[in-house]
């Protein structure tokens, strides 16, 4: 190509931009749903590959589903609790974490955005890192999973026999939103790791899956300290298990008042707030790479 | 107030290095290591170092990537990392191996999409947007999706998209890496014309010392994380006693080496038949009529100092700033 010619009388490329144009919350707000829209387009433009993952995608959760009915083919009871008592279970952890995941999941590639220097292109721009990422990234096709997972959480609580009071109602819209919460800031928490140590994955794996399978089951069937590690220390009981136990309206086997099935927002508000913490503490931290 | 502050900035990192088979020792490097600088409003700003010198640790500390250790850094009156999404409105950054764009997607999209991250009006963003379609030549790879474009058309619309918002200071980390010569030239002569409008700053970090020549009245030398030459580029070549040369090939070697009044032999070659003068305060007529009175001339040549080996020096000795 040419040099490019003189430009007299063009207008300057770089007039003083005027602080307070279009800014706000509105103007985030439309540059987030543009961010969005590039990337489902981005996405779309593989179709055959975006509907295969569509449905490979509902495969997993379904698989995770499966396995707890098999169980109860060959046992009445599970920890103490029956079939339909714990699907109630298996469908908020199912319903939470897949949509946890498609929101907040692919923060788990972090390490990879630090090594390729994309972390660096989103910090230069004037909006805050986490939601650009997530909405970068978000992957679309992990819509069919969520669908699995309410389809399998209404039905689980149309057959559990739930005597509907209007707390319990509020409480089956809650659980599962606090659960999903509670899903992402673990996500986020165990992601800002690779801001100390880039090859962090396995680990904040070992948490957020393990965490999943947790709460698939009533925490009865755990034992020990590592049912007080994950269920209390970490915080996953909350995410299915005592909720179900205040919607089913049993006591826990456990020990634990009525009240703490109640508790589940206020937990996932305390996760949120410490992953929050962490995230901005890790900003501070990042050292970038190379050049 | 200048539109980029330094003082006494530094940045600090840990390492660990692997000393036996389990144990590791924590050494801290410093990447930068107390640097002060302002840099004026239009003022085109060339800023070199040896790898490792801390040239891209500065630039992302002054972008807010970065944190710094210690010290004080402003940019357009704004702390970077404390005031970063305020300060990236203001700004912008070509990192030449960090992309801006979106790899799937056309830059047409790319440029749609950054009109609504730096919310710049319609108008406005239209208006550049012509402009830098004309001067980087665009329009035949605008609907491409991005990961099918060379290098050198990347790196034109990774310019576009640093520009698009307006912005006051315009950070060049390594612009041309990895660039043919023609995109070069373009990439180059974008941004003369940018700086002849005279109404952005621009910081550029390069190893090309022809960019800094081309663009740069100030050029800043950085090794070891401090700053080792802060003017122009006259002013590098007289600190460090490179001159003009003027060579002169001979019929025949002279019978004594000649004495020139502000022009002292610099070399002999060829068996006396080629002398080199340096210029000091002669002008290359008076040397050349110094010498046409003493020998037969068959060929003059002058010889521009050479950048390169000038910084390459710069780079070797030790030097106290």
């Amino acid at each position: 190509m040419a040099e490019p010619a003189t430009l007299t009388g063009a207008p300057a490329p770089a007039q003083r931009p005027r602080p307070g144009a279009q800014r706000g919350a509105g103007g985030a707000l439309r540059a987030y749903r543009a961010l969005l829209g590039a990337q489902a387009r981005s996405q779309t433009a593989y179709r055959t590959s975006f509907v295969v993952d569509l449905v490979g995608n509902v495969g997993a959760t379904a698989f995770d589903v499966v396995t707890v009915v098999v169980l109860y083919g060959v046992t009445r009871e599970l920890g103490g609790f029956t079939l339909r008592e714990t699907l109630v279970i298996v469908g908020l952890s199912a319903f939470a974490f897949a949509a946890a995941d498609l929101l907040v999941g692919n923060i788990e590639r972090l390490s990879g955005y630090v090594r390729t220097g994309l972390f660096d292109a989103v910090l230069v721009r004037p909006l805050a890192a986490l939601p650009q990422l997530l909405l970068m990234d978000l992957p679309v096709r992990k819509v069919s999973r969520v669908a699995f997972g309410l389809a399998v959480l209404l039905a689980a609580l149309a057959s559990a026999r739930i005597e509907w009071t209007p707390a319990r109602v509020a409480l089956a819209v809650v659980a599962p939103l606090a659960g999903i919460v509670f899903f992402g800031a673990v996500f986020v928490l165990t992601a800002t790791v690779s801001f100390y140590w880039i090859d962090s994955g396995q680990l904040a794996n070992s948490v957020t899956y393990g965490g999943r399978d947790f709460t698939s089951y009533p925490v009865t069937i755990y034992g020990g300290w590592f049912r007080a590690l994950f269920a209390y220390g970490l915080g996953f009981a909350f995410v299915s298990y005592h909720p179900a136990l205040a919607l089913l309206g049993r006591a826990d086997p456990l020990g634990l008042p009525g009240w703490v099935g109640w508790a589940a927002p206020g937990v996932a508000g305390v996760a949120a707030a410490v992953a929050a913490l962490a995230w901005r503490v890790g900003i501070r931290h990042y050292r970038s790479t190379g050049s | 107030m200048s539109v980029i502050e330094l003082s006494d900035l530094r940045k600090e990192f840990t390492v660990r290095v692997k000393t036996g088979r389990l144990r590791r020792q924590k050494r801290t490097v410093r990447a930068v290591d107390g640097i002060d600088l302002r840099v004026e409003r239009g003022e085109m700003l060339g800023y070199i170092g040896p790898n490792g010198a801390g040239k891209s640790t500065t630039l992302k500390m002054l972008t807010g990537v970065l944190m710094p250790s210690a010290g004080r850094a402003t940019v357009c009156g704004l702390r970077p990392v404390a005031d970063r999404t305020r300060l990236a409105l203001r700004i912008g950054v070509v990192f030449g191996q960090r992309s801006q764009l979106w790899w799937d997607l056309p830059l047409r999209d790319t440029f749609a999409l950054l009109r609504h991250i730096y919310r710049v009006p319609a108008a406005e963003h239209a208006a550049r947007l012509a402009r830098c379609r004309g001067l980087l030549d665009l329009d035949g790879f605008l609907d491409t999706p991005v990961r099918q474009l060379s290098l050198g058309q990347r790196m034109r619309g990774e310019l576009t998209a640093a520009l698009l918002h307006g912005p006051e200071v315009l950070f060049l980390d390594e612009p041309t890496i990895g660039l043919d010569v023609v995109s070069k030239q373009a990439v180059r002569g974008f941004l003369a014309e940018l700086g002849r409008a005279g109404d952005t700053t621009l910081v550029l970090t390069t190893h090309d010392l022809a960019d800094i020549e081309r663009l740069c009245e100030r050029l800043v030398v950085i090794d070891h994380g401090r700053v080792v030459h802060d003017g122009s580029i006259a002013a590098l070549h007289r600190r460090y006693g490179s001159r003009r040369m003027v060579v002169a090939e001979l019929d025949a070697a002279l019978p004594a080496p000649p004495a020139l009044p502000g022009a002292p032999l610099h070399r002999l070659e060829a068996d006396g038949r080629r002398l080199v003068f340096a210029l000091e305060s002669a002008s290359v007529a008076e040397v050349v009529a110094g010498l046409a009175g003493l020998a037969t001339l068959r060929d003059i040549s002058i010889v521009e100092p050479d950048i390169e080996e000038v910084v390459a020096r710069l780079y070797r000795t030790p030097a106290d700033g």
